[in-house]
């Protein structure tokens, strides 16, 4: 049923090289010899367009969670006019069930730097800011050191190769809000506000952080860029499924034997990525559920899985979708009673506030189904469930009342016989 | 004013600000800044944020409130926050939370009497596959809890060892 070939994939993000982390150890590996190549070599890298231009063919889709063509967004970004244009580079996971760009941060941050310096440059950008989760307090650092370690070796900064091309490239903490990995909420919380997200248009390249152009990537999605400048669209193009293509950061956890990080090419099985990559279920248990990319993410039954991968296509198919590739696998004994309520009461905690559907609607989800939880809820709280996720989904600012409102409708639709147990017995018909 | 930065704080504010267009970009670095000085930010280490950087004091107190990390008031010593958000709740993080809150004598959200610990219950941490875990005072995350790790924690904490960055190995590929 497979058609990845995954048993012989070589890792390029996080290869298995030690103290790949150390710039020259990174740099002995071919290091930075893209962002020269982009910079200085003029027969291939005529332009910064040439770049955008293979971006683009690379079909590069966020590794974020919304899938969009990274080179596309970049061609977004109007004409340079001599003034600042900025990259916001999105390090604020995560998305319950995701974990994945710590791992660059960690084992290969100047793959990730590097790519940030080709988009850049591609976008003629003045600066870079990576906007890392305040939690990832040990990644800060790291990324603080790494960068300067690269400015140091003459790689960022004034005039880099001697050209006249110059950018600066700063670390910015977080401090604690799950909005903003919301793109326009992180300019929000760059600029030092409250996290509150942006009505679009106008779309952050028209007027991004400071009212200037500005665009705003994912960390693996950057990350691969040097990948494809090294080895070409082509080769990238080559890795995985074809409308999804490239290796992708799988972050499986719950009741797996060997849960973690694992670089593989995307349209992975999901059931080979359980059974096999992730050592199979806990305890011998057998599986009951899947969420494939972040608790946003569908939750997909384990009778529907089989044959499905790890692409857009394929998860449509089953009524869910990639998000962050944050794999969550449940067994047998979970609760999908238990498990939903605790989705809605993130949801609740992590609503800024500023459209009424989303910030009353995630705080009824949660009193709803904590009653549920309690026992105390009957048939028609069900489906007074999903009557609020209809109200919510499509009309607020941002995408948050929508992600609270899915795993709601799909979790209730895909698992109603046990909710239906857990709600007293009504001595009405239930109409 | 009860709180004062020192020379090295200004001039590591002052650093801050360089980094951006616009000084009330500095505000939520500065608050670390406090933070880090004062171990929280209540309201009148936002007064002196807001002095410092120039801005309104509204501003910086709309700011420190919306974002989880900052201490509005002061806490225990070392702050455990406990993730019980999806994957460490499937994988036992109520568990822990119980256990811990039995090993402090405290509830969620409360400090010890001799404030050497708060307790909380926090959401998604971003270390979902080494679940159940906690973060300590917003710094080391500890992995992989058990009921043991957690009265080992606490007691080194008791004797002033605060615990190591724990690396988390790449998992292997076990081919077959």
């Amino acid at each position: 049923m497979s058609t990845v070939d995954w048993k012989n994939y070589e890792p390029v993000l996080i290869p298995n090289i030690k103290d790949l982390h150390k710039i020259d150890v990174y740099r002995k590996n071919g290091g930075y010899e893209g962002w020269k190549a982009v910079l200085t070599d003029n027969e291939k890298w005529s332009d910064p367009k040439s770049v955008v231009n293979e971006v683009k063919s690379a079909n590069i889709r966020g590794r974020g969670g919304a899938g969009f063509n990274a080179g596309l967004k970049w061609s977004f970004m109007p004409p340079a006019d001599g003034g600042p244009r900025y990259l916001a580079c999105n390090g604020d996971e995560s998305e319950p069930g995701t974990f994945k760009d710590r791992k660059i941060f960690e084992y290969n941050p100047h793959i990730f730097i590097e790519g940030a310096l080709i988009a850049a440059y591609a976008m003629e950008v003045t600066s870079i800011y990576v906007y890392i989760r305040g939690e990832y307090k040990a990644y800060i650092d790291m990324m603080e050191k790494a960068i300067q370690d690269a400015y140091d070796a003459g790689l960022i900064g004034k005039n880099i190769f001697g050209t006249d091309y110059s950018v600066e490239f700063y670390v910015h903490s977080g401090a604690g809000a799950y909005i903003c990995g919301e793109e326009t909420s992180m300019l929000e919380s760059l600029e030092g506000k409250r996290g509150y997200p942006r009505v679009k248009p106008p779309f952050p390249a028209q007027k991004g952080l400071w009212g200037r152009p500005t665009t705003i990537n994912n960390i693996e999605t950057l990350s691969h860029v040097t990948s494809v400048i090294n080895k070409g669209a082509d080769w990238f193009k080559s890795v995985g499924a074809e409308n999804h293509p490239g290796p992708l950061l799988y972050g499986i956890s719950g009741h797996v034997n060997r849960p973690g990080v694992y670089e593989l090419p995307s349209g992975m099985p999901i059931l080979e990525l359980i059974n096999e990559v992730a050592g199979g279920m806990r305890n011998g248990k057998k599986l009951k559920a899947v969420i494939p990319g972040g608790s946003s993410t569908p939750v997909v039954r384990a009778d529907q899985l089989d044959g499905v991968t790890m692409d857009s296509d394929s998860l449509r198919e089953v009524g869910t979708m990639l998000g962050t590739a944050g794999m969550v696998v449940m067994d047998e004994d979970t609760d999908m009673v238990d498990m939903l309520w605790r989705i809605t009461h993130f949801y609740h905690h992590e609503s800024c506030g500023q459209c009424t559907p989303c910030r009353d609607g995630t705080g009824w989800l949660e009193k709803v189904m904590l009653k549920i939880k309690n026992g105390e809820g009957e048939i028609k709280d069900l489906d007074l469930l999903l009557d609020i996720t209809t109200m919510m989904e499509g009309r607020t600012i941002c995408a948050l009342a929508d992600a609270a409102a899915w795993p709601v409708r799909h979790t209730i639709t895909r698992f109603r016989d046990e909710f239906e147990a857990r709600c007293k017995k009504s001595v009405h018909a239930v109409a | 004013m009860k709180y004062e930065f020192t020379q090295d704080d200004l001039n590591e504010i002052e650093t801050i600000k360089a980094k951006y267009p616009d000084v009330k970009a500095a505000t939520l670095p500065a608050l670390w800044v406090a933070q880090n000085r004062f171990g929280h930010v209540d309201g009148d280490v936002q007064k002196l944020v807001a002095s410092t950087l120039d801005l309104p004091e509204a501003h910086v107190h709309g700011v420190a409130n919306f974002y989880t990390q900052y201490y509005k008031e002061e806490k225990g010593k070392f702050v455990l926050d406990v993730c019980t958000c999806l994957s460490c709740q499937l994988c036992g993080g109520y568990e822990i939370l119980e256990h811990a809150e039995k090993k402090l004598g405290i509830k969620k959200g409360e400090t010890t009497d001799d404030g050497m610990f708060t307790l909380n219950e926090v959401e998604c941490l971003g270390a979902c596959g080494y679940a159940p875990m906690l973060q300590v005072t917003n710094d080391k995350y500890v992995n992989n809890l058990t009921p043991e790790k957690i009265d080992k924690l606490i007691d080194d904490l008791k004797s002033g060892k605060t615990p190591a960055y724990e690396q988390i190995e790449m998992p292997l590929r076990k081919v077959k």
